[in-house]
């Protein structure tokens, strides 16, 4: 299957650029208004990105959490009991 | 393939096809209640990454084999899993590695949703959009757990 990726129509990158607006958060989408493909893929890049990184940030913090955890706490028997383990 | 549309709580958030959002936390919980009862004295960098695993773990079998980022994903999993058992240590699976700056920024979007490269642009935005949300969803399922924690030591 050859790339397409050099022969985009001016109105196929129109649609592809809202469609990539979309995916940005409010926060994100701000100053996107008005600006191109390219940096509208940034952009979405360094949105992934983030959340990757929020991702990485939480574990380390659930992995916190439970060194502080008891086996017997009553947290965890509710979720044993929810698990039904 | 039939995509799951039955679910217990009939909830107005719960994307009509997808997985529930109660599936996702189910898996999640479940994959942390392991890690804890498994390795209770590991170190946090340690227990740390298996977490990130679980996250990207119970991500991808909620969604299933039916998008290519939650197959890619699934694959990673099995292959870095196997890896492990067979040899020594190996980074965290279903985590890019090595970010780039030299790439096109089409291409970088390839390298971060998995199953990206050598996807037709349509199918890659439209993967696109299926694993941010599922992604963010996550996040915010890490997020409300560790604040129903409660503050560390109690």
């Amino acid at each position: 299957m050859s790339s397409r990726r050099s022969r985009i129509t001016g109105k196929e990158i129109n649609e592809l650029a809202s469609k990539l607006r979309s995916l940005l958060p409010e926060s994100r989408r701000r100053n996107m208004s008005r600006v191109s493909a390219s940096k509208l893929l940034k952009e979405t890049c360094s949105y992934i990105k983030s959340l990757h990184r929020e991702v990485d940030d939480l574990s380390s913090r659930l992995s916190d959490l439970m060194s502080t955890m008891e086996t017997d706490s009553p947290q965890a028997e509710i979720i044993r009991s929810i698990l039904g383990s | 393939m039939k995509s799951s549309t039955r679910n217990p709580n009939p909830n107005p958030d719960t994307p009509r096809f997808g997985p529930s959002k109660l599936m996702v936390a189910f898996r999640f919980l479940r994959a942390l209640t392991l890690v804890h009862r498994t390795a209770p004295n590991s170190s946090n960098a340690a227990r740390s990454r298996r977490i990130q695993r679980a996250a990207f773990a119970s991500m991808a079998y909620s969604a299933g084999p039916r998008r290519a980022w939650s197959r890619a994903l699934l694959w990673r999993l099995h292959f870095h899993r196997a890896r492990r058992l067979c040899a020594g240590r190996s980074r965290a699976a279903g985590v890019p590695r090595r970010p780039s700056t030299t790439r096109s920024p089409a291409d970088e979007l390839r390298r971060l949703v998995p199953g990206g490269t050598g996807m037709d642009y349509c199918s890659l935005l439209e993967e696109t959009a299926d694993y941010i949300r599922c992604l963010s969803e996550q996040v915010k399922l890490m997020q409300s757990v560790v604040d129903s924690g409660g503050p560390r030591g109690r």
